[in-house]
């Protein structure tokens, strides 16, 4: 009897508990804070890097928003708001500033510029948002700068410089000479580059600084030249990559030495053609033609933009996608909770193959060794990449031991 | 191998070869600009708009047409001048009476206008233009090798700036356009047609703008941003050579040019300040340019 007793207080007891537990289970209960999630795309509309992002981010978003909806029914709106960074760091963190204080946004993506990633990262980790970084390339991100609140989502300079940089050392081009953009960025690239030369037993001849948006290049190029190196490394991105590889086959300097472009983009390949560019070695986290996922998306991607995604966009949409099945799962939209879902549940999807969010923020995913194709190997429209090797997320980025990062326990 | 203050010669020679070719597309669009500067008072800023339009229509011609790169070098000139000649007979005469400021700010507007187009139609990566067949491969000059079709872009654009100072300066219908810009009223009282020498003068202009698109596209790649990072070094140009003086801004665009391409040399990373540094020189020892006439 009295143990009867005893069992019933204790269902008595229970039985809240295992109702709330199941409500909060349901997506109608989930602890929104406006009962909506509102997604900030932050790109650059029209300056030099738009083609990577810029409109086709926007569109990558809203596909992954409505696949999203379309699969998990979610019982809370979602919604997207986007603006043109103009690669300027103030403008990007004073938008942001202003979705998070007066639109209720929750995370904001694309981000194609390292100085604009770094000054919104402050804002999202004062504000206790998320944001994920999938255009910009700066290791820092992870490194000294990185925040509880930021994910690193596609790609960096340690791991571009790793991936092509060692292969092509490998391949015996030992010499190298450096053609870097006279920012952040370029000079991350070339010292990571630099460094995987050295420890691969290359040697760096030289460098010779750009300033961004140099309207000519064969100067710098006769510089190069004059080194005698076999590699001259383009530690520059966009449109000056596209004018340095330009300028390099009218001195007809790729007779004697190669060009490694160390940021290349598929757009980048389709503004120069395959007769420039063929041969060239780079890394990449995407490529449309991978496979049967890849190819599907690029299909529904090419009807509504007309272009091929770029890795930056599939990365938007897979970053996206990752970040709204975290909010399900940690039913609310508080950052903590979001990111220690996120951080804690494996990424594979079209984009991401193994991939995993590591707690410095850094997303490490398999990576790509490509070699532009010849114009005769070429079959059909967009048809660049021969995918030379894969690299595992481990291989390529930086080891976690050597990140500079406070949140990193050692 | 010699040197000079460390730099081998070689080097040095390369360089002011190539500081000749950058200096001659310099020449081409300041003098544009001063053209339009010096009989219309205009401060065009649509000028690097009009340039890349320019290399645009030709990768155009090219795609779409067929034209290849010779009629192109005719043609697209003359389609970006009848586009100058709209701009000038439906929006900038009615300005002349204003301020320049405010034939500056159109200007500025319509540029904006005509990139965001060509942004919204072929984004920002740009098109490739193959460089004509007759002029691939180059000369082996012993300290460097340069492209036959940067040799190109010298003399043509010598000779068009030569032919447009010569123009001018020499002939009769230049003597009418700078009676035109001295004193309309009295020219008009002789029985010329001064707002026909005006839409003239900036439908040249525009063209002049155009040629030098035409030369640039096969050199570097076809994209809506091609103009806007190249025309605030031509304004630096056109402010140093003296505003309106058309010698001026030939003889500066090229000097500037080779500056430009010694301290690659020197110090690459003042490359993008150097022209700056020349010009606020030039300001403070004479503000008229060294060209210029003081009024």
């Amino acid at each position: 009897m009295k143990c009867k007793l005893l069992n019933v207080a204790l269902a008595a007891l229970l039985i809240p508990a295992a109702t709330t537990a199941w409500a909060q289970s349901k997506p109608a209960a989930m602890k929104l804070s406006d009962n909506m999630i509102k997604i900030g795309v932050l790109t650059d509309m029209s300056g030099v890097y738009s083609d990577l992002g810029g409109q086709g981010a926007v569109t990558a978003v809203q596909m992954a928003i409505d696949d999203f909806k379309a699969q998990y029914k979610p019982k809370f709106a979602i919604e997207m708001v986007y603006a043109d960074h103009q690669n300027k760091a103030d403008v990007g963190s004073n938008k942001v500033r202003e979705w998070y204080d007066t639109q209720g946004v929750d995370m904001v993506t694309d981000l194609l510029n390292s100085g604009v990633s770094l000054a919104v990262g402050k804002v999202t980790q004062e504000k206790k948002r998320i944001a994920i970084f999938v255009g910009s390339g700066s290791t820092r991100l992870t490194d000294q700068d990185c925040t509880p609140n930021t994910v690193h989502y596609a790609y960096d300079t340690y791991a571009l410089a790793n991936v092509a940089g060692k292969a092509i050392v490998k391949n015996g081009g030992d010499s190298w000479f450096f053609l870097t953009a006279d920012y952040a960025f370029g000079h991350s690239l070339e010292k990571d580059t630099s460094d995987v030369v050295k420890a691969n037993g290359g040697k760096v001849l030289g460098t010779v600084r750009h300033p961004l948006n140099a309207s000519d290049f064969s100067s710098y190029l006769l510089q190069a030249q004059a080194s005698k190196a076999k590699i001259i490394g383009l530690a520059n991105a966009g449109g000056d990559t596209i004018n340095s590889i330009k300028a390099a086959s009218e001195f007809g300097i790729t007779k004697n030495q190669q060009l490694a472009g160390l940021l290349m983009f598929i757009t980048d390949i389709h503004a120069l053609g395959l007769q420039t560019t063929q041969g060239m070695l780079l890394t990449s986290g995407f490529y449309w033609d991978k496979d049967d996922e890849t190819r599907k998306f690029s299909k529904r991607f090419f009807d509504k933009t007309k272009r091929n995604p770029t890795m930056v966009q599939a990365g938007d949409y897979s970053a996206v996608t990752t970040y709204l099945k975290a909010v399900v799962a940690a039913g609310t939209d508080e950052a903590g909770a979001v990111m220690a879902k996120m951080k804690s549940t494996p990424i594979n999807d079209f984009f991401a193959k193994n991939g995993k969010i590591r707690e410095n923020g850094r997303m490490i995913h398999d990576m790509y060794l490509m070699q532009v194709k010849k114009p005769s190997e070429s079959k059909y429209p967009w048809d660049y990449y021969d995918i030379k090797a894969v690299v595992s997320g481990e291989d390529a980025f930086q080891p976690l031991s050597a990140s500079q990062c406070p949140l990193v326990k050692k | 191998m010699t040197a000079l203050f460390d730099i081998p010669i070689q080097a040095l020679m390369g360089q002011l070869m190539l500081g000749l070719v950058n200096g001659s597309f310099y020449a081409t669009l300041s003098l544009g600009l001063a053209v339009i500067f010096g009989m219309l008072n205009i401060i065009n800023f649509a000028h690097g708009a009009l340039y890349m339009m320019g290399a645009f229509l030709a990768w155009m011609g090219l795609e779409y047409l067929g034209i290849g790169y010779w009629p192109s070098l005719i043609l697209v000139p003359l389609a970006v001048g009848l586009f100058g000649v709209l701009i000038e007979r439906s929006m900038l005469r009615w300005l002349y009476k204003l301020d320049h400021l405010y034939g500056l700010l159109l200007t500025f507007g319509l540029a904006l206008v005509i990139e965001g187009l060509f942004i919204n139609g072929y984004g920002v990566s740009g098109q490739p233009y193959q460089i004509p067949a007759e002029l691939t491969g180059g000369f082996n000059l012993g300290f460097m090798f340069l492209p036959y079709y940067r040799g190109w872009v010298i003399f043509a654009s010598l000779l068009v700036c030569f032919g447009t100072w010569y123009g001018i300066e020499k002939t009769r219908l230049g003597a009418y356009l700078r009676a035109a810009t001295e004193n309309p009223k009295l020219t008009q009282a002789f029985g010329i047609n001064v707002p026909l020498m005006v839409m003239l003068t900036y439908g040249f202009g525009a063209a002049l703008a155009g040629f030098a698109g035409v030369l640039a596209a096969p050199a570097i790649q076809v994209s809506p941003l091609m103009g806007s990072h190249l025309i605030i070094i031509v304004f630096a140009v056109v402010v140093i050579g003296g505003m309106g003086s058309i010698l001026g801004s030939i003889l500066t665009g090229l000097g500037l040019g080779v500056v430009e391409g010694l301290t690659n040399l020197l110090y690459p990373a003042a490359s993008a300040t150097v022209v700056f540094v020349i010009m606020a020189i030039v300001l403070m020892v004479r503000p008229a340019g060294l060209f210029g006439k003081e009024k």
